[in-house]
């Protein structure tokens, strides 16, 4: 499985915001990439997950017969995608049914261990609203654990998270990588992956 | 393991019993305009029992359309939309889910209590199983054809009331029939077959083709 990106062009609301990008993650592989506000990160993000139209161009996964990117792909945005209303393990458990799939290799957690692996146990049975914006970014983090999906698309993964939990993090990252699995991260901050690729956009 | 669309059924319903709101507040809201009817016609029990049908269908129309401009709204602005666009379940049963749990919250507490109000519009017993048979046949279809509308404007802010003036004009055929599968045998010797037929059929059009345009709808929404 190898993820291609071949000449790309995508336009917002008229404007042209990527033109003639192109790249290939190997798995095992992690892309950073940065570029000041406005320049298209989570532009290119939201393509590789499926939300945005392609202009010109084509994403392709290895084989003719694999499913799309979006269907592989974990998207992480700036919405949690958590309902305020249900508990942290219930919106956990939704997103393990609604996101499974069936290329998924590796191991799924349940949303309780999933939880723990972000020091939220105490959390599971609080509804979403009350908890702090860090716990909320964590908890939708934990979605990338409770249904196996090989590309996560992560859009600012450290906003709001504290130190522990952005060691957490890069910690889950190294894990994910070494299951083979890839990783796109759009972020100003310096992530804690030494063998990424950087991917530079300009304005 | 559950399946993906029965986690939705079950979050929706969640939601909704959560969070509250949608269910009362539709509630009170048809409760409200069935009762101001019988102050703007005046006390002629003759001409109420007449427009009775008309009374409750005209409320159960409004009182559906109340909430659905959240059915999607609310996903889109917390991100799950995006989300449910990246899972391998096709989006229009998607939509079909959570129409059929909003149908559930919304619709049915309506239907259920119609019988209750028609009272207070001098509906004789047999009248009332009509008109509450009706509701129950034509209500999936208003949601259904709301649902379209909601995801339509599904990424514009206050678009509850474009929502409704795009809704309600698609919602005359639905209405005719069904007022006249409530009203039949009340004034003119019209059969109660025939109407309640149309009305189940445009339901069952509502429920075949309207996923799909509301699909389609939020596939664009996103950009």
């Amino acid at each position: 499985m190898r993820l291609e990106v071949s000449d790309i062009r995508v336009e917002r609301g008229g404007r042209r915001v990527l033109d003639g990008l192109s790249f290939a993650l190997a798995p095992g592989e992690a892309l950073i990439v940065t570029g000041p506000n406005g320049a298209g990160k989570s532009t290119l993000l939201r393509v590789l997950a499926g939300l945005l139209p392609l202009k010109q161009g084509r994403i392709a996964i290895g084989g003719a017969e694999d499913p799309p990117c979006a269907e592989l792909a974990h998207y992480v945005g700036h919405a949690d995608g958590n309902k305020a209303s249900l508990t942290a393990a219930e919106n956990l458990s939704f997103w393990a049914a609604m996101l499974r799939s069936r290329q998924g290799r590796g191991t799924s957690l349940p949303p309780a261990e999933a939880l723990a692996a972000f020091a939220l146990a105490h959390a599971s049975d609080l509804p979403v609203a009350v908890l702090s914006a860090g716990q909320k970014r964590r908890v939708a983090l934990a979605r990338l654990l409770v249904a196996p999906r090989p590309i996560w698309l992560l859009d600012e993964p450290l906003n709001a998270l504290d130190a522990a939990s952005q060691a957490r993090l890069s910690h889950l990252m190294h894990d994910h990588l070494g299951q083979g699995g890839m990783i796109v991260a759009a972020t100003h901050s310096a992530l804690d992956l030494p063998n990424a690729r950087q991917l530079t956009l300009r304005q | 393991m559950r399946s993906a669309l029965a986690a939705l059924f079950w979050r929706e319903l969640g939601i909704a019993r959560r969070s509250g709101g949608g269910t009362s507040t539709g509630l009170v809201f048809f409760l409200v305009l069935a009762a101001i009817f019988p102050f703007a016609v005046g006390p002629d029990l003759n001409l109420l029992a007449r427009i009775g049908p008309a009374i409750l269908w005209i409320a159960t129309l409004l009182s559906t359309l109340l909430g659905l401009d959240r059915l999607f709204q609310a996903d889109h602005e917390d991100g799950s939309l995006d989300l449910m666009l990246t899972s391998e379940t096709p989006l229009e049963l998607i939509v079909l889910v959570k129409c059929a749990a909003h149908w559930l919250t919304t619709a049915l507490p309506l239907v259920v209590i119609a019988p209750l109000f028609g009272l207070a519009l001098a509906q004789e017993a047999p009248a009332l199983g009509r008109v509450t048979l009706s509701l129950f046949a034509g209500t999936p279809a208003l949601t259904l054809i709301g649902a379209v509308g909601a995801a339509v404007t599904v990424s514009l802010r206050r678009g509850g009331l474009l929502m409704a003036v795009l809704v309600l004009p698609l919602t005359i055929p639905v209405l005719i029939f069904g007022v006249s599968a409530a009203g039949a045998g009340a004034a003119d010797p019209v059969p109660f077959a025939a109407p309640f037929a149309i009305l189940c059929a445009l339901s069952l059009a509502a429920i075949a083709g309207a996923p799909f345009a509301a699909a389609a709808a939020l596939r664009y929404g996103g950009e």
